[in-house]
Formats: C-alpha cells, structure tokens, sequence
C-alpha cells in the first residue's frame, strides 16, 4: 500500500491557478467518491493557498494519473499545463509533508494557527466519505496531534504576524485585557476596519467612529453596533476612549499632542493607547512623549511583525524536530503493516491446528462436563497466543527496521504459510 | 538543632539562586527555563520552612528576635508571598527581581548570624512575635510592591520606546502591574500601622525613647500613606504611582538593612 500527494500551493502556483483548483464542500465530496470508488483511500485539503490530494492505493502508478486527472477536469487544464505546478509526494515524504503543512511550517506566515483547523476539516470530510481507510486515518490522526505538539511546545503562534493583531497585541500589554474597553477610530478605511475587527475579536465593547465622510462613518459604526461621531468631537471622545486607531487619508496631523494633554487631564491618569496606521500619519509623534499615552505607528508595528516573524522562524527549527520525530513514528507504523499479512496468516494457521486437534480429539474429550470443556478451550487457546506472541512482538520490531520483510518471508517459508489467504492456509 | 538549621540553609539558598538564574535565562529564551525557576522558588521555600521549623523547635521564646533573625524570616515571607500568586504566567518575570534579592538577604542573613542556635530577647515572645511579624509582613508586601513596580517601570519604557522585541518578553500588562502595586500596599499597610501601634503601647510604660529607626518607619508609614491617598483621591497612578512605591521602599531597605542592626536590637 502506498500513501501518494498529488498538490499544489501558493509556493507554485499564483493566485489564478489556485483558483481553478479550489474545491467547495460538494465538489470535494464528489472528487472523493470518484476516486475512492474502487477502495481507494483519499483525502482532500483545498483551502486559500494550497490544494492537496492525498491518496493510498496498492498501484501509485495509476493512482497518480487519477488524481492527475480529477485536478485536470476541476481545472479544466489539461495535463501538461498543471504538471510545472503540481508536486507528487510518496509514502513518508507525503506523511512530512502534511505533517509540515499542519504544523504551519509550509504557511506563508510560519506558525499560522488556521490551517490546523484546514487538515482537520479536510480529514473530516474524508471521514464523512467514508473514504478514508486505515493509511490516511493514522496519517491525518497524527498529522493533527503534530499540529497541536508545534504549538503547545513552541512558541512559533505565539507573536503576531499582521499588524492588526501586533496593534492588539501591544494594547493588551498596556491594559489588563481588552473586554469592555472603547477604541475610538479615526477615518473609516479599510484597515481601520480590520484592527477594528482584530479588537473586537478580543472582547472590546464599545466603538466611536470619528470621519470626515458622516456617511461612512455611520455605516462602519453599524458594523460594529457603535456609534459615528464627527472630527469635532474627538476632543471629547479622547477622554473616554482607551484605544486610538487613527488611519484618515488626510494629508495633516488629525490629532495634536495639545489635545490629547488636555484630554489626559480629564482621565485621571488613565492610560490611552494610540495607533496610527495613516500615511501620512494622523498623529502627532509628540503624543508618545505624554505619561500615560503610547503612540504606535505604522514602521512601529511593522517592525514588531518583522521580529516577530523572525522569531516564529527561530522557533521553527524546534518544530522541524518534533515533524522529525513524529515522521519516524509514522513510517515504523507504515512498515509494520508489510508484516500484519504474514502475522495473520501464521495466527490463523495456529488457530487451524488448534481446532483441528480438538476435533480429532473429541471422542477422548466426550465424557468432559461443559466447565471441564471450557478450561481445555481455555488452556489451547493460552498454549497458542503465548507461543505466538514473542513471533509476532518480533516481526513488528524488525518491521520497523529494513529487514522487516525478510522475516515476514522467512515465517512464511517456515510455516508454510500463504501471502494472502489466511483461511486457505488453514484448510491446507 | 542548630546544625539542622544551618545544614538547610544550603538548599534553600541553592533552591533561590538557582530560581534567580533560570528567571535571567529565561529573558533571553522565553519559556525554556521557566520551570525549573518556579521549582527552585517552591524548594528553597521548602527548605527555609524546614529551617524555620528547626529553629522554632530549639528555640524558647520568639525565635527570630535578633535582626539577623528577623531578616532571615523576612526573606521567608517575601518568598511566601511572591509563592502565593508570582508563579502565575503572567507574573513570573517579578522573580527576576524578587529571587535575587531573596538570595542575596538570606545570605546576608547567614552572614550576620541569623540562621542556626536562635538568640534570646529581652522581650516577650508575644510582643516580639506580633511587632516583628507584623511588620515584617508590611515589608515583604512593600518589597513585592516594589518589585511590581520596578517591573512596571521597564515594561512602561520598553513600550515607549518601542524596545526590539517588545512582544516577546511576558510582561503582565501596565495596568495589571499598576493595580496589583496598589493592593499589595493597601495589605501592607495596616499590617505595619498595627506593627508599629504594638510596638509603640509596648514602649509607652517603659518610658522608652524615640530612635531614628522608629522615625524613619512612621516616614515610611507615611510615604505608603501618602501613595494610597494619591492614588485614591488625587488618580496618581503609573510611572510616578511606581516611583513613589520605589521611594517608600528605599525607605524599608534603609530601616532594614541600614538601621535596625546597629540601633534596634
């Protein structure tokens, strides 16, 4: 049994590409029964920046023109055109592959959490399928426990990798918390909306949008369930306010330190945190110099998600380790299986005899009471699992090394054992 | 007994350098060395306690009467109150602060004589327990308070000056290191008004006199006073709410370490 990955990803293939090769939910499914229809195992993870097929199937030959072909009838390319994009994977380099990939090592930003959420889904569909068997059920099991391992044992998700999340992240270092605070935005473009959005997600209450344009501030505030307020107010607004986000298209300071002295005046000392994404910047420089105020802007944060980008890289290695070790685990497992067939056909055989005696012994065993009867069923069935553990301990271990096989013949050989009929062999 | 006391001294101290070094590691490789820190903060704590059992036991009276005494259980109770909630993620860079200081005194505690045979007051054991206790409680809280401080004071900068990495140390929040300034005070403080209200009705029949140290501890009394009225009426709080804890502790370290060996005991 072989595991094949048939893909593509941002690494490859641009956006346009990507596109063709997106599957939804029902074209996944439909992919899925088409190639599992003569037992194949298949999986699919398709989400914004990759499209991965992953197969298991006896014949990787003609298991990668199948799936080769589903990519081409999804694309509507023919062959040749998706062959310089697509990368085919076997056996464990597939396993390191989606190991990577959940662990977010093959992410554009090094330890993003989504795509672990991504594997889990795509196994979920296959599960769904039912076209999932046991190579891709072990593989994605532990494709998700790598994914969890990386980020619980390193720290490579831990710092932002936008400047949103960076603008949320060092708020939350100023304040115990963003649950119920007030962020008051200046202007009402579009990343205003998006660290509007990242503060929200960490429980921040109440916004005041502050435009030039009422009517887009009306509407970003209905977004938001808050309130639109003009540029006059803001004065005002400063005293309550505990986030600023300032990203106007002005062409001047909106906010002068002056005002926000005067502001500060009336907080009592409390805090304020500002963010000044506009460029040109809408704030002025001088309002970092206030006690109590701390003044971010754009070349800020982007430093802060350099380095923290960096550290996410630092922490990678770390992570490489832990695909490493989880790699070897999978591929011992992998080569185990090349033994159960023996394994069984030997227990089988063993089972056989057993019965066979029995039998043969029956007129012997005839005058037993039904317990005495038991006890010898018992007692044969012991005889044969203890002489057959040791064999069977043995084969597994060695199948791990790459003289498994080899004793997986030399039992048969032995015992005169069948490749695949273990009922066979026991009616021998 | 005394050699008891003294036999487990060594790990206690060994417990708390070994905290005060993995907390330093652990500024330059979050998260690696953490752990260990926060075991050898809970040994060491063990082995002081041991210590301070073994005393008790050899002991007659009020066994930490002497400064070198005295100091020895303070190191205890910084320890204990750093223990209580300091190991908390968000926290543990206070260690950084409180667990070489903690080393440091309970080596000078060592030095000084306060660590094996317990040496005899000439006051009672119940006076001495409630004065020295309770005021050496308000000084481990004011020693933790500073350290919270201390603490606010690098984060508040590194914020301001967008510091290299300003993410990637664990600092608990401003506000969080502000606020938890503020209750350390506001527990430490009647525990030193009573301590010094007991001391005071003590001295008053006995006609005793006035001593720096007395003055320096209501100054004390009054600067932690002082910062919770500020902060209550007048909204001080932040970089001068922190200054204004770091003074009041200078104050503790000058009737502690300066004073008290030479003119209270």
């Amino acid at each position: 049994m072989r595991l094949l990955l048939v893909g593509t990803s941002y690494q490859r293939a641009p956006v346009e590409l990507r596109e063709l090769l997106a599957y939804d939910r029902d074209l996944r499914r439909q992919a899925l029964e088409r190639l599992a229809a003569d037992g194949t195992e298949a999986a699919v993870l398709s989400t914004c920046n990759r499209t991965e097929v992953y197969a298991a199937d006896p014949e990787p030959e003609a298991l990668e023109e199948r799936v080769y072909g589903e990519l081409s009838s999804l694309s509507g390319l023919s062959h040749s055109e998706l062959a310089p994009a697509l990368y085919t994977v076997a056996d464990e380099a597939a396993a390191v592959h989606l190991f990577r990939v959940a662990a977010g090592l093959d992410s554009m930003v090094p330890g993003e959490a989504q795509i672990l959420g991504q594997v889990r889904e795509a196994y979920h569909a296959a599960r769904e399928a039912r076209t999932a068997g046991p190579i891709l059920h072990r593989l994605f099991r532990q494709a998700l426990r790598v994914g969890k391992r990386v980020r619980t044992e390193t720290a490579i998700g831990e710092n932002p990798a936008s400047v949103s999340s960076a603008a949320a992240e060092l708020a939350e270092r100023v304040f115990e918390g963003l649950a119920g605070r007030r962020i008051l935005l200046l202007g009402a473009g579009k990343t205003a909306d998006l660290t509007a959005a990242n503060l929200i997600s960490r429980g921040v209450a109440d916004i005041v949008v502050a435009n030039r344009s009422r009517e887009r501030a009306v509407a970003l505030a209905r977004r938001f369930d808050g309130r639109a307020v003009g540029l006059d107010a803001v004065e005002e607004e400063l005293g309550r306010a505990d986030v600023v986000v300032a990203s106007t298209s002005s062409q001047g300071l909106v906010l002068a330190a002056e005002q926000v002295e005067r502001a500060m005046k009336r907080r009592r000392g409390r805090p304020i945190f500002f963010i000044d994404i506009a460029v040109p910047r809408d704030l002025d420089p001088a309002i970092n110099d206030l006690e109590g105020c701390y003044l971010y802007d754009i070349d800020d944060l982007e430093r802060v998600v350099a380095e923290s980008v960096a550290g996410r890289r630092e922490e990678a290695v770390r992570a490489e380790a832990i695909v490493s070790e989880e790699a070897d685990g999978f591929r011992a497992w992998q080569l185990s299986l090349d033994v159960v067939p023996a394994i069984a056909s030997l227990r089988a055989r063993a089972e056989s005899i057993r019965q066979a005696e029995l039998e043969r012994a029956e007129g012997r065993l005839a005058s037993l009471s039904p317990s005495q009867r038991r006890a010898v069923e018992a007692l044969t069935s012991q005889i044969v699992a203890k002489l057959l553990h040791q064999p069977t301990v043995r084969m597994k271990e060695a199948a791990a090394a790459a003289d498994g096989v080899l004793y997986a013949d030399a039992v048969r050989h032995l015992f005169g054992l069948g490749d695949d009929d273990p009922a066979r062999d026991a009616r021998q | 007994v005394g050699e008891v006391a003294l036999l487990l001294f060594w790990p206690a101290l060994a417990g708390y350098a070994e905290a005060a070094v993995a907390y330093a590691g652990d500024t330059v490789r979050p998260g690696r060395l953490v752990r260990y820190a926060i075991w050898g903060v809970r040994l060491g704590w063990l082995a002081q306690t041991a210590l301070l059992v073994a005393q008790a036991a050899d002991a007659d009276g009020f066994p930490w009467g002497s400064w070198a005494g005295s100091l020895n259980l303070f190191v205890w109770m910084c320890v204990g109150a750093y223990l209580i909630w300091g190991c908390r993620a968000p926290f543990r860079l206070l260690g950084l602060v409180v667990m070489p200081l903690a080393a440091l005194l309970l080596v000078l505690a060592w030095a000084a004589g306060g660590i094996g045979e317990p040496a005899r007051s000439e006051f009672g054991d119940v006076f001495l327990a409630l004065h020295v206790g309770l005021i050496l409680a308000a000084f481990a809280g004011f020693t933790l308070a500073a350290a919270l401080a201390a603490l606010y004071l690098v984060q508040e900068r590194r914020l301001k000056r967008r510091a290299p990495g300003v993410l990637r140390l664990r600092f608990p929040s401003l506000e969080t290191l502000d606020t938890l300034t503020v209750r350390t005070v506001a527990v430490a403080l009647p525990a030193l008004t009573l301590g010094i209200g007991i001391g005071l009705a003590r001295l008053q029949p006995e006609g005793a006199g006035f001593d720096a140290i007395m003055g320096l501890t209501l100054l004390t009394w009054v600067v932690y006073a002082g910062f919770l009225v500020l902060r209550w009426e007048a909204g001080w709080r932040g970089r001068r709410a922190a200054y204004l804890a770091l003074a009041g502790f200078l104050l503790v370290v000058l009737v502690r370490l300066v004073l008290t060996p030479f003119l209270h005991f």
